[in-house]
Parts: C-alpha cells; sequence; structure tokens
C-alpha cells in the first residue's frame, strides 16, 4: 500500500465523496467493535414498524410511534421514518440506538456526497450505499442488534417513485408495491397485500398505509397503535416529484379517526 | 548533493508573496454582497461545471480564487470539516469562524514551510439565522494565511480593489435581491472592457428565509431576470 506513487494516493483521497471513509479515517474510535452480553441486548430499544407504498405520483412512507425492550414500552414518540436527502427517505427497523445513527450517517453520506461532487447520487447509488451501511453493522447484527431499513425515493430518471427492502447482510431487493419491516410487518404486509391497488391517489394510500399500521398494532404487542389520548399519531410521509413532503399530523389524526370508527360500527378487527 | 545558496528569510518571503499575488492577479474576480435577506456571491465564471462557489454547510458558503486545483482542495476540506463536526456534535456547532481559521492556518502553514505557495484567495461566509444578535458573517483569508473578517461586501482576484472601490461608493443596507445583483455585476463590468452577461456568470445565494440547507444557485431565467428588472 505505501510504496504506491503519491499522486495515485492524491487520486484516491480527494476523489473520494464518501463521508463514511472520511469519518472512518479521521474518528475510527466511532467505528469500534462493542460486545454486548445477551441478557443486554434484551433491554435494547427496538423500532418496530414500518411500510413504504407505491402511489400514482411517487411512494409513501409510514411507521408507528412505538420504540420496545423487552415487554416494556421504552419510548411512544420515537421517530422512525427519516428524511435521506430532497427525493428520498429512510425508515428505520431493528435496535433503535443504531438504526437511528444509521439514517443520521446515511443523511450526511448522502449530502456530503451532493456538495463535494455538486451533483446528488442516482436512486441506485443511494440504495447500494445503505447497503453497505447494512453490512457494516453486521457484528453488531450478529448479536443481536440488527438494524433492517426500508428506503424509498422518487427516480427523477425515471420518473416513478421506487422502494427498497434489505436483509441483516445488507443485501438490497427492489419491491414494486409495498414493503414493510419491523416486528409487526408481516400483519402490515397481510394487509397491505389485500389493500393495495394499482394507481392510487395519494389520499388512497394514506388510507391504506393507516390501515396497515393499525392491524400491525392490532396483531403485534411491540407495535403501537394512533394513540387518542396522548395525541399521538404514525409518521407519514411522502416522496414525488416536488420531493419529500409531510403528511401533517392533523390529517393522520383523521384517518386514524375514520379507520377506527368503521372498524367500532362493522365490529371489525375486534 | 551542493549546499543551497544562502537566502535572507524575508527575501524568500517577499518573493513567495510575489509570486502568490502574480497568481492571483491573472484570476478572475469574485464579489460578495450582504442583502436585505442573505448574502450573495457572484464570480466571474464562464465554465458551468467548474465551480469558483460551493456550498458547505447549512448557513456557510465557499468561494476561492486563483489556481482551481488549489482552492478545489481547499473546497472539500472545508466540506469535510463542516460535517465532521456537524455530525459529531450537531448541525448548529458548525461554524464560519471555526472553518476560516482552519484556513488561515492551513493556507499559513503552506506558505511558510512549501516551496511553492498556493495561489488563491478565498472566502467563508456564513448567514445569520435569523435569531435575535445573530449577524452575517465574512471571511477573507489570504495566500498566506491572513484572515480578515469583512462587512457588507467583500472581493477578492485580479481586479479586487478597484471592484472594492466601486462597491464602498455605491453600496447600501437592506438591498433586494434584484438590487445586490445588479451592483454585483456593475462592480465586475467596472472592471472588462465587455458587458457581462447571465452566462458569464457564477451565482449563489444563502438565503436566510430557507429553512436548513440555505445555499442555492442562480442561473438561466432566473439570474437574468434578476440582472434585467432590479429597480
Amino acid at each position: 500500500m505505501n510504496d504506491q506513487p503519491r499522486w495515485l494516493s492524491v487520486f484516491n483521497d480527494l476523489s473520494n465523496a464518501s463521508f463514511v471513509d472520511v469519518l472512518r479515517r479521521e474518528q475510527p474510535h466511532l467505528f469500534a467493535e462493542i460486545r454486548l452480553r445477551p441478557e443486554d441486548v434484551a433491554q435494547v430499544p427496538h423500532g418496530t414498524t414500518v411500510l413504504s407504498v407505491s402511489y400514482r405520483e411517487g411512494v409513501i412512507m409510514a411507521g408507528d410511534r412505538q420504540a420496545t425492550a423487552g415487554y416494556q414500552v421504552a419510548s411512544r414518540r420515537i421517530e422512525k421514518i427519516f428524511k435521506a436527502d430532497d427525493y428520498s427517505g429512510v425508515g428505520i427497523a431493528g435496535a433503535a440506538g443504531p438504526a437511528v445513527e444509521m439514517a443520521k450517517l446515511f443523511q450526511t453520506e448522502l449530502e456530503h456526497y451532493e456538495k463535494v461532487e455538486g451533483d446528488s447520487l442516482s436512486l441506485e447509488g443511494k440504495a447500494n450505499k445503505l447497503g453497505q451501511m447494512i453490512r457494516m453493522n453486521l457484528p453488531l447484527a450478529m448479536q443481536g442488534l440488527a438494524v433492517v431499513p426500508i428506503f424509498a425515493g422518487f427516480d427523477a430518471k425515471a420518473g416513478v417513485g421506487r422502494l427498497f427492502k434489505y436483509d441483516v447482510t445488507g443485501g438490497k431487493y427492489e419491491e414494486a408495491n409495498f414493503e414493510a419491516q419491523g416486528s409487526g410487518s408481516k400483519d402490515a404486509r397481510d394487509s397491505l397485500k389485500k389493500l393495495w391497488k394499482k394507481d392510487m391517489t395519494r389520499d388512497e394510500a394514506l388510507r391504506v398505509v393507516i390501515e396497515a399500521l393499525v392491524d400491525a398494532s392490532d396483531e403485534d404487542v411491540g407495535t403501537g397503535g394512533p394513540d387518542f389520548v396522548r395525541n399521538i399519531f404514525p409518521t407519514v410521509r411522502t416522496i414525488d416529484r416536488d420531493g419529500f413532503g409531510d403528511v401533517p399530523e392533523a390529517e393522520v389524526r383523521r384517518v386514524c379517526e375514520v379507520v377506527i370508527a368503521e372498524r367500532t360500527k362493522t365490529g371489525n378487527g375486534a | 548533493m551542493p549546499l543551497p545558496y544562502y537566502v535572507s528569510p524575508e527575501q524568500m518571503m517577499k518573493d513567495k508573496a510575489e509570486y502568490a499575488r502574480k497568481g492571483i492577479a491573472r484570476g478572475r474576480s469574485i464579489v460578495t454582497l450582504e442583502y436585505g435577506e442573505g448574502i450573495l456571491l457572484l464570480a466571474e465564471n464562464p465554465s458551468s461545471l467548474l465551480h469558483k462557489i460551493s456550498e458547505v454547510y447549512d448557513r456557510i458558503a465557499f468561494a476561492g480564487v486563483g489556481k482551481y486545483n488549489e482552492f478545489e482542495n481547499l473546497r472539500i476540506a472545508g466540506i469535510r470539516h463542516a460535517d465532521v463536526k456537524g455530525y459529531s456534535y450537531s448541525r448548529g456547532d458548525v461554524t464560519a469562524r471555526a472553518l476560516a481559521n482552519a484556513y488561515s492556518q492551513a493556507l499559513g502553514n503552506i506558505f511558510t514551510q512549501d516551496i511553492k505557495p498556493f495561489e488563491v484567495e478565498v472566502l467563508v461566509a456564513e448567514v445569520a439565522d435569523g435569531n435575535h444578535g445573530s449577524k452575517n458573517e465574512i471571511y477573507h483569508i489570504l495566500y498566506d494565511g491572513t484572515i480578515e473578517d469583512e462587512k457588507n461586501y467583500a472581493a477578492m482576484g485580479g481586479q479586487a480593489d478597484e471592484i472594492r472601490r466601486h462597491l464602498k461608493e455605491h453600496y447600501k443596507e437592506g438591498l433586494s435581491l434584484g438590487d445586490a445583483v445588479k451592483l454585483a455585476v456593475q462592480a465586475l463590468n467596472v472592471t472588462q472592457n465587455k458587458t457581462l452577461t447571465a452566462r458569464d456568470l457564477e451565482v449563489g445565494v444563502l438565503d436566510r428565509t430557507k429553512t436548513r440547507r440555505r445555499f442555492r444557485r442562480l442561473a438561466g431565467d432566473v439570474l437574468t431576470q434578476l440582472m434585467g428588472t432590479a429597480s
């Protein structure tokens, strides 16, 4: 390594727009290996259900607000959907600490690339980079602290919304219609499978994701449902041609009310 | 190996400074102005791909004149500095002052220790965040590490003195963006025998009214309109 010509090391260093590489070199202690006892792992908060659904204009992402540690509620207000950049978002599931950190590192990575290169990464490039970051977490995943996010964004070149899921080793799989991740994901997926339609409007898609999250919170003890007592509702974000946008909490609350009211009336899901 | 001839340190510094100044004087100029809602950076740059002005962080922008490869290195180093700091502490802890100091140290070291000094001047601008007492900051760092903080306006590059003279006479506080662009273009025009159009310019603003990342580029129709319709 050291006998390479000097100009080559300059080439490798300065044409590298990766923030993760910069951090690894400048603050290696952040990448030190952590060893946890199995009994401690059970005490670590886990994020539960996040999902992403494609609709006519792009993709919608949503997540419940609960973090669960063993049989305890660790947090009722955690946010699991993060803006990655103007045209993409990450939904985190798995060990909450490393997952939130990964989302923050991923945001910085994309922004850093954009500033250094003067242009943003392709959606495919962003998805691959996230896969590599999940693989970096493999030593922790082997100890029970897996992080498995979902990634969704608007592909400006193709003019469509796209979504990706991952496995613990960083394997990346593109999904066409919908995807859910986390402890309640199976129930959410079952629900989405029945409700998802081609070319849904934004409002229809919003209704579908809330139905799926309510189903997940019904069946999975770790997933939190709409909380009318504390005023806590799922996080919902949309990504379309105009970029990453919020769905206002008041609107999410209204849809939650409608869903719950209908289920109460028909006795469905009781 | 033969012994090198003795050169007095004084002479050596003088030669280096002259060398750096000559290099910078060959380059085109950059103007920076504070306007009502932020800071404007405007450079004469016929290339739309090789930038002289860049975003560094949420409220911080960078501009460089002189040798492209040298200020490009400094630009990337600055972005790394800012991103590492913002990631390890918080976004609010990244300041133009710390970045300008780092540039000053780096350029000072290069000037005294390397055979060839950098032929660059760089500028670091930070727009006020709108909180009470927060002010715009503009730092101008020279090839030898000399650092100055500038108020209202700054100019660097080949004809910086002429530009500064023009700005001193015509600058007013609280300009609109259109007026600021017009004034900056006028100031650059003073130094040329042709009239600059939008295609000869690279323009960036730190816009206080935006949230989070305040930097944006102005080009094409938007820029032409600002250059033309300002009153």
